[in-house]
């Protein structure tokens, strides 16, 4: 028999012995002749582990190594080697979502220490247990926004938010019967002027990033109380690691923190798998979707995590749930929760301020060319965008073909550059060098 | 005091002063954030060096219970071995490395991998296109509704808003139909235990025009093939709705039947059951949603790039390393396993619905109720043993339900194994059953208290030191 | 057995009304509890809101359950229950001793389509 699969010819009869069957065949015997598969799959014969080695090997050879440049949500912060080494234990890996808290405590320990550590990076109080992603944790806020508010339907998303999560928020939107309206930007930012004059009281929610998608720091000042004089929440979407040194959803005074932990020193992995946070408000916990681990006690006395507010999830509430999510992203929660331990307070202050002064170099470098000009005028974190003043796509091409992945093109004459504490002085200036010419 | 549980939340462990990173030197020159846009105070992160770090997240691995440790008989979860190659595989620098946005000559190889993978999925389903872009299979069954909502709306057909599902459906069935503005119908189910045809005559009759969709697991939640399903997709059909197979169960019908070949229009599926890739302790899973033809428009933008991708990676290492002649093995020794299970256990275990099952079923409990042994007290024994607990008190059609699951991987000693320990624990539920149900013993804790959890809730580390404050 | 109190109100969904004068006070049936088990939160709506017949104005939930409180009767709040806030466990120990909320009732009309006692002994007999 094939290597997963346990079954000597004896084991086979003494089982459809006590099953009362003759064949594997008849296990199937209630099937309708006309549905039943009696073909053969046309896929590839079994391949030797030696051979499926060498053929990702090759489809690897296939996908080009660059150095990365770009951001625009996800960005190429180094690993540190302890991450992949502890979450490929075994018990981590292989084992469900921690039903049982007796054999679970293990997950449910980590996930307790990692809404911890998300509450204090955005400065909520609370925290759930993780989600997919940005794009669908921002999905979330939105439709909590719309529960929690029970007659309110309408929600204003600021311009300067990623427009890919903005395409998703709008998928869930448009399904969900939740109208999106955005509030336009002016030089890059979101205006407060505006935004009061679209608040209204069928608005349940304001949606608004931190950094925006250009990578500028905007000034929410004022935002928070717009919006609860409105009785409207206040959700602010963070790349997580920039928070360790930006002032945080909670002094912004948002109701809602939600955003991708994939800068948390997550491989980019062409796009996931990431993890999606939430955090917000004591107040609004029984709001929040998603999984939720909490503190008890055993019946021996002592402590103990376990899965708690359950009521408030989709096997209980079916129809009334306030989400259809019924797991979370638990090991990339744990990859997040591994790299906050070990960098620490100070360690993902430096990181995030390295990341800073690389894209500052850069931007100040590129400006220098003369070809580059910045495109807002705007305080900026390590991602920005610039007007180039020759042919976007010829410039692409030549870094890319000079192992950059050179940024993102926005515009016919606008590029988004990020910089992260992985890229080194000398990688910088090569960029700089490929640009000018 | 038990040292592994008290104190020892990583923030207990932090000292300041200690640090587990090296970074390189700043070489940029004195680029600083301004003040005004830094938060006020630092977060209050653990600070810990590197093996003290590397030592709590080993120790509390020990907690923990997976595939590898054991017997994972959870229903309805298709807890499969996980290949090693896989993640070897998954974790390829080729792979690992690239930027989701970018430029595709130079992504092939992902791209590739992406192709055979849906199109191995394909004809494995007996559909015609896949998207890898959900996340989960709740995930997926949102994806799909939304395709069947769109397919309908863009025929101008907006009133159809119900989806039935059978009254043994999965919570999240209804869940995710609220989500997609939907509302379910749930038609009833016959004494065993699949869908009422005539029921769902009356009920299409009912709201014919209504009906979006019908979304069915099969073989169903009790782990029983709907036989009716011709006649079920034939009146679903004719009323004007879809059928979306929910690919929760789909272990038992590789080799067997396809849910294309079955009628259904829209399927997902969760790559983390069927095809190996690890549950991770709840997550990352992936849930690619296939169509009939004419239905792959419909498609719509439930993730940004291409899904969970290292997740799809290891799902076509696993069709790869199976093969053909293989994976057609997987559903008839995942149902050999089940029946063999039950045919061995019924003599103590209340089995309502008899007959063959597929990869699952359920017991209603200990056969011998006098003995107040109930399924919660069963499941927390089991762990005493060694072996991970059933689903209990899942579906609800049944007090004491005690769903079963064992995947092909498992062996014919393995399951022997863990029904000589059922029938002890029927054995000892008789003549001691205060054992059983002061059950767990030998489990780093005992049973916990969920209501002080729920009452009052302590979710961060911040709101524990506060409680501690307090007292 | 759950308890049924003669002289209130009782809806199908297992709240009762008890009235006194104008004012209506709701709250959820011995029989809701018990079948709800530990009462973990009870979800308040806030003073001055209106509550109509046949809707729901707050949720009670469990470890296991929750359940949403639909009001038998209609009117504007005039109290609610704040001591559920800090012991939501008060409605197991006596649900008929701890109403939720005190209503100004806007229609007594609306009595007559509840039950009383008797006919709500019968119906959880049936349930």
């Amino acid at each position: 028999m094939f290597k997963y699969f346990p079954h000597t010819d004896a084991d086979l009869q003494a089982m459809f012995r006590k099953v009362g069957i003759k064949s594997l065949d008849d296990l199937y015997a209630e099937v309708p002749g006309q549905i039943r598969f009696r073909g053969e799959y046309q896929l590839p014969g079994e391949m030797s582990e030696m051979e499926v080695r060498q053929l990702f090997d090759k489809l690897g050879a296939e996908n080009k190594q660059l150095t990365c440049f770009a951001g625009a949500g996800v960005y190429d912060h180094y690993t540190p080697s302890a991450i992949p080494q502890l979450l490929s234990r075994s018990e981590f890996l292989t084992s469900y979502t921690p039903y049982q808290a007796e054999i679970s405590q293990g997950t449910l320990h980590y996930i307790f220490e990692y809404q911890s550590m998300m509450a204090e990076l955005t400065g909520m109080d609370i925290s759930n247990a993780s989600m997919y992603d940005g794009s669908t944790a921002t999905a979330e806020a939105v439709m909590m926004a719309v529960a929690a508010g029970k007659k309110q339907n309408k929600v204003l998303v600021s311009e300067t938010i990623d427009p890919k999560v903005l395409a998703v928020v709008k998928t869930y939107a448009h399904f969900h019967g939740i109208k999106i309206e955005m509030i336009p930007a002016k030089d890059g930012v979101t205006d407060l002027s505006t935004l009061n004059s679209q608040l209204s009281t069928d608005v349940a929610g304001v949606l608004v990033q931190q950094p925006n998608f250009y990578g500028i720091v905007e000034d929410y000042g004022g935002f928070a109380d717009a919006c609860h004089n409105q009785k409207a929440l206040f959700i602010m979407n963070s790349v997580a690691a920039d928070l360790a040194v930006l002032k945080t959803p909670g002094e912004w005074g948002a109701d809602i923190a939600v955003g991708d932990g994939q800068s948390l020193g997550i491989p980019m992995q062409w796009g996931g798998p990431y993890v999606g946070y939430m955090c917000c408000t004591e107040k609004l916990i029984r709001k929040m979707p998603g999984r939720i681990v909490g503190m008890t006690q055993d019946n021996r006395g002592q402590r103990a995590f376990v899965l708690t507010l359950q009521a408030r999830e989709q096997h209980i509430r079916r129809q009334k749930a306030t989400s259809n999510i019924c797991s979370n992203q638990s090991l990339m929660a744990l990859w997040a929760t591994v790299y906050m331990s070990l960098m620490g307070k100070q360690g993902l202050k430096e990181a995030a301020e390295l990341s800073y002064a690389g894209a500052h170099y850069l931007c100040d470098e590129l400006v220098k060319t003369g070809k580059f000009t910045l495109a807002y005028n705007q305080p900026f974190f390590n991602e920005f965008v610039v007007r180039y003043s020759g042919d976007v796509d010829a410039l692409q091409k030549r870094l890319t073909e000079n192992g950059i992945f050179g940024g993102i093109k926005l515009d016919a004459d606008k590029l988004m550059f990020a910089v992260t504490e992985k890229r080194t002085k000398e990688e910088v200036d090569n960029l700089v060098k490929m640009a000018a010419l | 005091m038990n040292n592994r549980l008290y104190g020892n939340l990583i923030f207990e462990l932090s000292q300041e002063g200690r640090s587990g990173y090296s970074l390189p030197k700043n070489q940029y020159g004195s680029y600083s954030v301004p003040a005004e846009l830094r938060r006020k105070e630092d977060a209050a992160l653990p600070e810990c060096d590197e093996m003290t770090v590397v030592r709590h997240y080993t120790n509390l691995s020990a907690d923990n219970f997976g595939v590898d440790n054991g017997f994972y008989p959870l229903g309805s979860c298709t807890m499969k071995y996980n290949p090693k190659i896989n993640e070897e595989v998954a974790a390829l620098p080729q792979f690992a490395n690239l930027h989701p946005l970018q430029p595709a000559e130079t992504t092939q190889g992902a791209e590739e991998v992406c192709r055979q993978l849906c199109k191995s999925l394909c004809e494995l389903t007996g559909l015609y296109a896949f998207t890898l872009k959900p996340f989960a299979g709740a995930h997926g069954e949102l994806t799909g509704l939304m395709v069947i909502k769109k397919y309908h709306e863009n025929r101008g057909d907006e009133a159809r808003r119900l989806v039935i599902v059978p009254d043994s459906a999965h919570g999240t069935n209804p869940a995710s139909a609220a989500v997609c503005g939907l509302e379910i119908v749930e038609v009833k189910s016959l004494g065993d235990g699949t869908v009422d045809v005539e029921a769902l005559k009356e009920l299409l009759a009912q709201h014919g025009s209504e009906i979006a969709a019908m979304m069915m697991t099969n073989p169903n939640t009790l782990g029983l093939f709907e036989k009716q399903i011709p006649e079920i997709e034939k009146q679903v059909h004719a009323a004007g709705g879809l059928m979306y197979y929910d690919g929760a169960n789909l272990n038992p019908m590789l080799g067997a039947a396809r849910p294309g070949d079955m009628g259904f229009d829209v399927m997902h599926i969760n790559l983390h059951k069927t095809f190996s890739t690890p549950h991770g302790g709840g997550g990352p899973g992936a849930g690619p949603v296939g169509v009939r033809k004419g239905l792959e428009g419909f498609f719509p933008e439930v993730s940004p790039y291409h899904g969970n991708f290292a997740v799809a990676m290891r799902a076509y290492a696993y069709i790869l390393s199976l093969g053909r002649e293989n994976i057609k093995l997987v559903g008839p020794l995942a149902t050999l396993n089940a029946n063999y299970i039950k045919e061995s256990l019924k003599d103590v275990y209340e089995l309502p619905i008899d007959g063959l099952c597929k990869h699952e079923f359920v017991f209603d409990g200990l056969k011998d109720k006098s003995t107040g042994v109930t399924t919660m007290d069963v499941a927390k024994r089991l762990l005493d043993y060694g072996y991970h607990a059933p689903t209990i008190y899942f579906p609800l059609l049944f007090h004491e339900s005690l769903m079963i699951e064992p995947t092909e991987n498992e062996s014919k000693e393995t399951i022997d194994g863990f029904i000589a320990v059922m029938r002890k624990i029927a054995q000892e539920a008789k003549e001691n059953p205060d054992e059983v149900k002061s059950a767990p013993h030998l489990t780093p804790i005992g049973r916990v208290d969920d209501v002080l959890a729920a009452k009052h809730p302590i979710v961060t580390f911040r709101q524990l030191k506060n409680e501690i404050m307090k007292d | 057995m759950a308890k049924v109190i003669e002289g209130l109100y009782y809806s199908e969904s297992h709240e009762y009304v008890k009235v006194d004068g104008n004012v209506g006070y709701i709250g959820i049936t011995d029989y809701a509890q018990h079948a709800l088990g530990n009462v973990v939160y009870v979800d308040l709506p806030d003073v001055d809101d209106e509550v109509t017949a046949g809707e729901e104005f707050g949720a009670v939930e469990s470890v296991k359950a929750a359940s949403d409180i639909i009001s038998p009767v209609s009117g504007t709040i005039i109290e609610v229950n704040e001591a559920l806030d800090d012991e939501p466990e008060l409605l197991n120990k006596d649900a008929f001793g701890n109403w939720i909320i005190k209503v100004e009732l806007s229609d007594k009309g609306e009595l007559d389509g509840l039950m009383d006692a008797k006919a709500y002994e019968a119906f959880c007999e049936n349930a």
